[in-house]
């Protein structure tokens, strides 16, 4: 893939950690979508990275809104456009895992439900990363967040977003993640010239501070995410049409044990995850084949 | 043309003759017939809007930013339960300085559920930013929503227009609806401050650090303290094209009375009454509307209140632990004024009961047989204990 610094939509000495998946992930997004684009950020990640005022790390216009109304207000700002006429810039909703899958729920499903004319993306770091990472109803089974600390690490399992966002049967729904990009940028235009409906990416963004690894390992561990099906790559069109785009073999075990916050599980954990992952690419294996 | 309409359809009238471009509403009685009117107006081709059926009145305020951000005309409305849930909101639509319209009518808050009037769920969001107008009847209502996009498009803050459940949502009166060029006149297609653009690509609604966030409240404040200038100029212009004006605040018979009755929304045209039957009972009692309750237009305030020896603020709402909140804010306007009328506070017609005349000829004859206020304010028409 080339290197174009220079006609990225992302300034350089924008304030994320080292490591980010998020930051790379609108890198990538944004050479997908062009600079007819507006982003929507509710409160997450991104709404520091972005820039304090007076400045802005990206290229392109950004409205910042409140935590649980990115659906609601990329439906009102796509709105707008449509009354002025301006059919062209895509409206894109760039929220963290917090508010999609937790505080953003409703207003996500309200706007699908309506099938607005809007790009959705979900970046998922898999707690809340920005507030000093507590869990979220994304942070996968296993997972020490300082709100699932000690002994009382998260037993409970992650909520499947892609599935809701499937059941409101809306044109397009794809996973992505940012150790795939040529994958990950084919999706994003295909979202992109995919209007007059709601378009869902679900895209995996390694947070090293909140999953205490070293940040030169966000990219390998984001691989490794995919390679064991932890985070399987795929694509649901309307609802019904399932695509799969990679098939992994290894075992949870590698993924696991290259993250802090998995580091206090036994091998019989392990193996329960393993039972877990396998179980979660059967039903999708089923749907895929279907 | 009059017509006769009922108050939510003075609003939704208004709403279409104003061109406005996107309006997003989630149900909620008594508010439903704004709504119902409108999205008419807008399937029928009669109001070229978008409108969006969203799925809370959070997400209907999120919506109406989101749309306002983009740089068009934007209404919502709402009442009670959906005023405090969308409370969050607010605050990011006049942060964010967007001249965004809502109309809300006043009902009681839960629990126990009741659906009648009582203006604590408006009150309750006075420190929100938003320019606040409680109307009196049908006419108002309608002249008001029309005014208020005037303003908040010239002043760029939101402007909530405010009316009584039923007395005035639900009731029907005669009310001159002008025609569209008479409109357009006034209120002529927007030119935003704000807007999106990728052309000239900014950030809005970003994090501000300590070192500007208070100059951007300061700038609000301003703002609010020419709202009273302002408006006296916008309603100028639209008396001499409608024949009507309101002022912020109306003073009747102040000039020679002892004890001034304040009074705001429908309990307005009931003091009218009152207003007549005591002046015929030879007592010299006079009355203040309060139209305009955000900003609080202290100046008309003090001159319609300063001559009087007693002034009776009938609340209906209630601030717990402090009390009627009209009062409160009566109290702090006058009380840095030499020899000011003490402030006689009470509370009447929560969650939909009556203010009746005999209310009103309470309230006036028990103050004028008291020398000093009460330190609390003063329930009205509560039953006895049984």
């Amino acid at each position: 893939m080339d290197h174009q610094p220079h006609s990225d939509l992302i300034h350089p000495g924008h304030v994320a950690c080292p490591g980010c998946g998020a930051a790379i992930a609108m890198k990538f997004a944004l050479r997908a979508m062009g600079p007819k684009t507006m982003v929507v950020i509710p409160a997450c990640c991104w709404g520091v990275i972005a820039g304090p005022y007076p400045q802005s790390s990206l290229k392109v216009p950004v409205l910042q809104t409140a935590f649980a109304t990115a659906g609601a207000a990329a439906g009102g700002l796509r709105a707008a456009l449509d009354m002025t006429g301006d059919s062209e810039t895509v409206v894109m909703a760039w929220a963290g895992d917090g508010g999609t899958f937790d505080i953003g729920l409703q207003s996500l499903s309200g706007a699908v439900e309506r099938n607005e004319d809007i790009l959705y993306v979900c970046y998922d770091n898999e707690a809340y990363m920005n507030t000093g990472v507590q869990r979220s109803s994304s942070t996968p089974y296993g997972a020490r967040t300082t709100t699932t600390p000690g002994l009382g690490w998260k037993r409970s399992r992650k909520k499947n977003i892609v599935e809701i966002l499937a059941a409101h049967r809306i044109p397009y729904a794809a996973t992505a993640s940012i150790a795939f990009p040529e994958d990950m940028i084919r999706k994003f235009e295909k979202a992109r010239h995919l209007k007059g409906g709601s378009r869902f990416l679900h895209v995996y963004a390694t947070c090293p501070t909140g999953w205490a690894i070293p940040s030169e390992q966000s990219i390998s561990i984001a691989r490794l995410a995919v390679h064991c099906n932890m985070f399987p790559l795929y694509e649901v069109e309307n609802g019904v049409d399932y695509t799969l785009n990679y098939q992994g073999n290894v075992e949870v075990d590698s993924y696991l044990k290259a993250q802090g916050r998995f580091r206090h599980l036994n091998e019989d954990e392990i193996m329960r995850i393993q039972t877990m992952v396998d179980e979660d690419w059967d039903l999708l294996m089923q749907k895929v084949s279907r | 043309m009059k017509q006769v309409l009922e108050g939510s359809h003075a609003v939704s009238e208004a709403v279409r003759l104003a061109r406005v471009q996107v309006v997003s509403a989630y149900p909620i009685t008594p508010q439903t017939h704004i709504v119902e009117a409108i999205s008419e107006h807008c399937s029928s081709g009669r109001l070229a809007a978008r409108f969006m059926c969203v799925e809370s009145e959070h997400s209907a305020m999120a919506s109406v930013i989101g749309a306002a951000s983009g740089g068009v005309r934007t209404f919502t409305a709402t009442s009670g339960q959906g005023l405090a849930y969308m409370h969050e909101l607010l605050h990011w639509a006049s942060g964010a300085r967007l001249p965004i319209v809502m109309a809300e009518v006043n009902r009681a808050l839960a629990p126990g559920w009741n659906i009648w009037v009582d203006q604590t769920d408006s009150l309750s969001q006075r420190d929100t930013g938003w320019i606040q107008f409680y109307c009196e009847d049908g006419q108002e209502v309608f002249d008001t929503t029309l005014m208020a996009y005037r303003l908040a498009e010239e002043i760029n803050l939101p402007i909530m227009v405010i009316l009584d459940a039923f007395f005035l949502s639900h009731t029907y009166e005669p009310v001159d609806i002008p025609d569209q060029e008479l409109v357009d006149r006034f209120v002529p297609p927007m030119e935003p401050k704000i807007r999106l653009d990728t052309a000239d690509p900014h950030a809005l609604g970003q994090m501000v650090p300590p070192g500007a966030y208070m100059e951007m409240r300061y700038d609000i404040q301003q703002a609010m303290e020419r709202v009273p200038f302002l408006y006296r100029q916008m309603e100028g212009i639209f008396a001499e094209l409608f024949g009507r004006a309101y002022g912020d605040v109306e003073a009747v018979q102040c000039d020679d009375a002892d004890i001034v009755l304040v009074v705001s929304g429908t309990a307005t045209g009931t003091c009218r009454q009152a207003l007549s039957d005591l002046r015929s009972q030879g007592q010299k009692v006079g009355m203040l509307k309060i139209k305009m309750f955000r900003p609080f237009p202290d100046e008309s305030i003090r001159r319609a209140l300063n001559g009087a020896a007693k002034i009776a603020v009938v609340d209906r709402n209630c601030s717990f632990g402090a009390g009627g909140i009209f009062a409160q804010e009566i109290r702090s306007t006058l009380c840095n004024l030499e020899n000011g009328p003490p402030v006689f506070s009470y509370i009447a017609g929560l969650g939909g009961r009556d203010i009746t005349v005999d209310t009103l000829e309470e309230i006036y004859y028990r103050t004028k047989a008291l020398e000093q206020p009460d330190m609390q304010s003063v329930w009205i028409g509560l039953e006895p204990e049984t």
